[in-house]
C-alpha cells in the first residue's frame, strides 16, 4: 500500500498495517510521539489497534523539550 | 511588498504567543519589530538570571514576571504594537478564550507536556488557527538542520533532534534562530509567499 507519511509518500509491501507495526518498520522510537493519522490523534494505546490503509495521511512528530 | 504595505497588513493583525522564554520572547520581538498590530502574550514564570543566556530580558528585570517584562521591553522597542499580557499558567481550558482573537499562535513552550497540551487544544478546539512549533534547538552550531515542517495547520520549526539537557543546554544563537524562524513563518501566513524572493 501507498500511504503518505510526514508529507512523503511511503510504500508498504502490506495491504493494511496498524500504527504500532509502522513505527517498528520505520524505527520511530523517540521517548515522545505524537501521531495523527488523517488529522485525527492517536493515542499510545490505540496504536496496535488502528489500522493504516491505502491512501491514508499518517503523520509521526517527536517532541522535544526546549524553548 | 514595500516595507510601508507590510506594515500597512500586518497593523490589523495579532498573533499569540503562548509562553515568554526563549523562544517567546525573541519571536514577539521580532514581530514587533516587524510591526505586527497586537501580540497576546501569556506565560506565569518570573526573570532568573540563567534566562539571559538566550531570553529577550535585561539583567535590571531579573524577578520580575516574564509576561510584565516583554510587555515593557516590546513598548520600548515599537509602541505602535498593543500587547495584552497574561500572568497565568497556560492549560486546555484558557488557551481558547486567552488566544480566541489571535490570527496565528506561537507554541513557545518548554516542556514536551505542554507542547502536546496546546497541539491538541489548537487542533480540537480551534481547528481554524496556525499554531507555529519550536522543536529541538539545543547546543550550538549546525545550522544546517534547522527547517520548517508543514502539516495542513500545524509548522514545526527546529532541527528536530537536539532536546534540552543538561549536557546540551539551550543557547542564545540556535534559540533565537528558531524564535526568528517562527516570526518568519507568522509572517508568511498572514502576509502570503514572498514572490519577490528567490527561495
Amino acid at each position: 500500500m501507498k500511504i503518505i507519511l510526514n508529507n512523503r509518500e511511503e510504500v508498504f509491501e502490506s495491504d493494511a498495517l496498524t500504527v504500532d507495526e509502522i513505527m517498528k518498520i520505520k524505527r520511530f522510537t523517540f521517548s515522545k510521539i505524537i501521531v495523527k493519522l488523517n488529522n485525527t490523534f492517536i493515542e499510545k494505546e490505540d496504536y496496535d489497534k488502528t489500522s493504516v490503509k491505502e491512501g491514508d495521511n499518517l503523520v509521526v512528530l517527536h517532541l522535544l523539550a526546549g524553548g | 511588498m514595500k516595507y510601508e504595505d507590510i506594515k500597512k497588513s500586518l497593523k490589523n493583525k495579532t498573533v499569540g504567543i503562548a509562553g515568554c522564554g526563549g523562544l517567546g520572547s525573541n519571536c514577539a520581538v521580532a514581530l514587533a519589530r516587524t510591526g505586527i498590530g497586537k501580540l497576546i502574550i501569556a506565560d506565569f514564570d518570573i526573570i532568573e538570571e540563567s534566562n539571559l543566556n538566550r531570553q529577550y530580558y535585561f539583567y535590571d528585570q531579573i524577578g520580575q514576571p516574564k509576561a510584565t517584562a516583554l510587555k515593557t521591553n516590546i513598548e520600548r522597542i515599537n509602541p505602535e504594537t498593543i500587547v495584552e499580557s497574561h500572568l497565568i499558567m497556560l492549560d486546555a481550558n484558557n488557551i481558547p478564550s486567552v488566544f480566541k482573537d489571535c490570527d496565528v499562535i506561537v507554541e513557545a513552550f518548554d516542556k514536551t507536556e505542554t507542547k502536546e497540551m496546546i497541539m491538541k487544544v489548537v487542533s480540537h478546539k480551534m481547528p481554524e488557527k496556525y499554531l507555529i512549533m519550536g522543536i529541538g534547538m539545543a547546543g550550538w552550531g549546525a545550522n544546517n538542520l534547522f527547517t520548517d515542517k508543514h502539516f495542513d495547520k500545524l509548522i514545526i520549526c527546529g532541527d528536530g533532534v537536539n532536546e534540552i539537557r543538561d549536557d546540551n543546554p539551550p543557547l542564545a544563537p540556535r534559540v533565537g534562530i528558531v524564535a526568528n524562524m517562527q516570526a518568519n513563518v507568522v509572517l508568511e501566513i498572514l502576509l502570503g509567499k514572498n514572490n519577490n524572493q528567490i527561495s
